[in-house]
């Protein structure tokens, strides 16, 4: 095994490019790169395209280093990591969409987010290629599912489910193709792409306070998370430091988000296995918390109020110790609803075994959050690379292995007893002092990995020297998680498919962009 | 759990008095649905929602309808899994590109006669995704729509001041 920095010593380093080190790369390189990652435990964090170059950033788990890797390719090819690195599949065929480039080699060359219904082909490559929307289209059925092939299908013993993309319930759309023996699951397919807005290229040239709103609008369950990453990559561009007050107003922000969206969970995983009495009892204390939100932050899903240079809004003594005293209220009743949960035998006869990923997949697609921590892979962006104030608290990063439904609920019930912890730390130890700073003004590009709810964020900037947006990239955790589902589904009943959905929750905005 | 159903039935339910319904959507509403429709609704409508591209925190807050709190089905007012079953259509989103045949195509199935809640400031005007080339815009730009109900994202009170309204509506005579 090899050091990451120490494989790239011989490149050169990009310097405006912070806190990680972002690294040139020639064809040669990158073709070296494509050939050592199957031998490498290097993990594959993003990849994402810009005119005519491809980043890609990767961690080397072993020192516990980051960086960022970029090719240019003014032919447009590079040589695809997917086969290695499969997590970098979709991505691949995101960048194809968006920028033209051509990931050489890629297992599989369909179209991803675009569905051939934009009013151009490439829309964020230098030259867009204007596209007639009254010609034959990609239309949704056009595109070549996988086909279902062998003995079985031949006899006739494979049927196909299309589901989507409206789904039944308040949920996002995006289409899933079953393909099922009887009752059981023998593939899923996933296609998304439904709810891509256009956000990269929105963000182009937009002030920070537009994209900022942008950003915390990619995925609205992680608005803060996602504002937090944002903030923290144009902070790392500019090199400037929010003030510690800032730090523990957001750390309380994302901590409160994590609790509401484990509650939300936990209550609608239940919910899916017909137990409504903890999706009634859930719901409410998720209410409370985003009432609580409301009242001392101004918005119930914080919106807009983590900035770049720190935070838009204070907390006062009041609002100190009414969300001491909700998370006090909310712990005990967390614990009881679990017990509940852990003493129903036909609850638990639903989750446990239940759409179980093995610890290698989530390796492989360097899978965040609790599919990753369900399934044995320790990562949490709030420990490694770390960012303040999680340095100065104490907290732990609850881990199981079984990979299951159940292992998914009790990482999420044991996640909300470690955020309400971290809350309590910082309500104690909120340092005084300004809330923000302002920013300078200049060029810089900048990277931040944050930990939202759903897993690890990573967000990319470069700035323009007027203090513009020239590129984002916010790659959601989703993007490598999404494909786990398919493999969590494998073998399982289709009734069972809500139950494991549930228990990822991936967001189809955060992916679809 | 025993504990906590025998505290729910001391104390009574948890659920809030309801919000009165919204004079702006009651106005918006009187200029467009027909008193021959509103007549064979009764007081009970059935609500199908589709997103057509919202971020997701539209969906969160109409959810939260369903929580003991504001508990929704009260007032006659129920989420429906197809069009088919749907008097009202409530939409969320800046209606992507990828999404409208979707959203057409839903609407289509949804019986006469019905009314099309656009819902958040995505669905009202395209919010911040405004001149995107994925976008079409406004839901009005893909199917008619009759309410709006603006905020990012609307609180649940503000939805359900809206949806009183088309339920208001359908019953007057």
């Amino acid at each position: 095994m090899t050091d990451l920095i120490q494989f790239l010593h011989d490149c050169p380093v990009v310097s405006r490019h912070r806190p990680w080190p972002r690294i040139e790369v020639d064809a040669a390189k990158w073709q070296m790169l494509a050939a050592r990652l199957p031998m490498e435990e290097w993990e594959l964090l993003a990849l994402w395209g810009e005119p005519d170059a491809v980043h890609v950033a990767l961690h080397d788990p072993q020192p516990g280093t980051f960086a960022v890797l970029s090719r240019a390719c003014p032919g447009g090819g590079f040589a695809s990591l997917s086969t290695a690195r499969p997590g970098a599949l979709r991505l691949e065929r995101a960048a194809r969409d968006l920028f033209g480039l051509v990931p050489e080699g890629i297992p599989d060359a369909r179209p991803w987010l675009d569905h051939g219904r934009w009013p151009m082909r490439r829309p964020l490559a230098t030259a867009p290629e204007p596209r007639s929307l009254d010609e034959p289209a990609a239309r949704a059925t056009d595109y070549p599912f996988l086909p279902v092939t062998g003995k079985l299908a031949e006899q006739g013993g494979l049927h196909q489910i299309p589901v989507g993309p409206i789904h039944a319930g308040i949920i996002e759309p995006g289409h899933f193709r079953f393909t099922a023996n009887g009752e059981t699951v023998v593939r899923l397919e996933e296609r998304l792409g439904y709810v891509h807005k256009g956000i990269e290229k929105l963000m182009q040239g937009r002030t920070l306070a537009d994209a900022a709103s942008l950003a915390g609008r990619i995925s609205g369950d992680s608005t803060v998370a996602h504002a937090l990453a944002f903030a923290r990559a144009v902070e790392a561009a500019l090199d400037v430091a929010a003030p510690p007050r800032a730090h523990y107003l957001r750390a309380i922000m994302a901590e409160l988000e994590r609790v509401a969206n484990h509650l939300g969970d936990f209550g609608a995983i239940c919910n899916d296995a017909a137990f409504s009495f903890i999706l009634a009892e859930a719901s409410t204390l998720r209410e409370d918390v985003l009432r609580a939100a409301h009242v001392n932050f101004g918005h119930r899903l914080m919106m807009d109020k983590v900035i770049p240079g720190g935070v838009a809004v204070d907390l006062f003594e009041p609002g100190i110790e009414a969300l001491r005293r909700l998370v006090g209220r909310i712990r005990p009743r967390v614990l009881h609803l679990a017990a509940i949960y852990d003493g129903k035998p036909s609850l638990l006869d639903r989750t446990i075994g239940t759409g179980t990923v093995a610890r290698n997949l989530v390796q492989r697609f360097a899978a965040g959050g609790y599919v990753g921590r369900a399934s044995g892979r320790a990562f949490d962006a709030r420990r490694t690379p770390g960012y303040p104030p999680y340095d100065d608290l104490e907290f732990e990063v609850p881990i199981l292995d079984e990979g299951d439904v159940h292992a998914r609920v009790w990482i999420r019930i044991r996640e909300i007893g470690e955020s309400i912890r971290l809350i309590e730390q910082c309500l104690e130890r909120l340092p005084g002092g300004a809330i923000a700073v302002p920013l300078p003004q200049h060029s810089g590009e900048g990277i931040a990995l944050v930990e939202g709810f759903r897993g690890d964020i990573l967000t990319s900037v470069k700035l323009a020297a007027d203090g513009t947006v020239v590129r984002c990239h916010a790659r959601d955790p989703s993007w490598l998680q999404w494909p786990l589902l398919e493999a969590a589904v494998e073998g399982n009943i289709v009734a069972d498919f809500p139950l494991c959905n549930k228990s990822f929750n991936c967001s189809y905005a955060g992916h679809d962009l | 759990m025993w504990s906590i159903i025998a505290r729910s039935l001391l104390r009574g339910p948890r659920t809030e008095k309801a919000p009165p319904p919204d004079d702006t959507a009651l106005a918006e509403l009187a200029s467009k649905v027909d008193a021959v429709a509103r007549d064979r609704l009764g007081r009970s409508l059935s609500i199908r929602q589709v997103d057509a591209g919202s971020c997701n925190g539209c969906e969160l807050e109409i959810n939260a309808l369903q929580n003991p709190y504001y508990d929704l089905e009260r007032f006659g007012l129920k989420f429906v899994a197809s069009p088919r079953h749907a008097d009202v259509l409530l939409v969320t989103g800046p209606v992507t590109h990828n999404m409208s045949e979707a959203l057409q195509r839903a609407w289509r199935a949804t019986p006469d006669p019905k009314w099309v809640v656009a819902a958040g400031d995505c669905a009202c005007s395209g919010g911040v995704f405004a001149g995107s080339y994925a976008c079409v815009g406004p839901v009005s730009n893909a199917i008619p729509v009759d309410v709006h109900i603006k905020g990012c994202p609307p609180t649940p009170t503000q939805l359900l001041e809206g949806l009183l309204a088309v339920l208001e509506h359908s019953a007057r005579r």
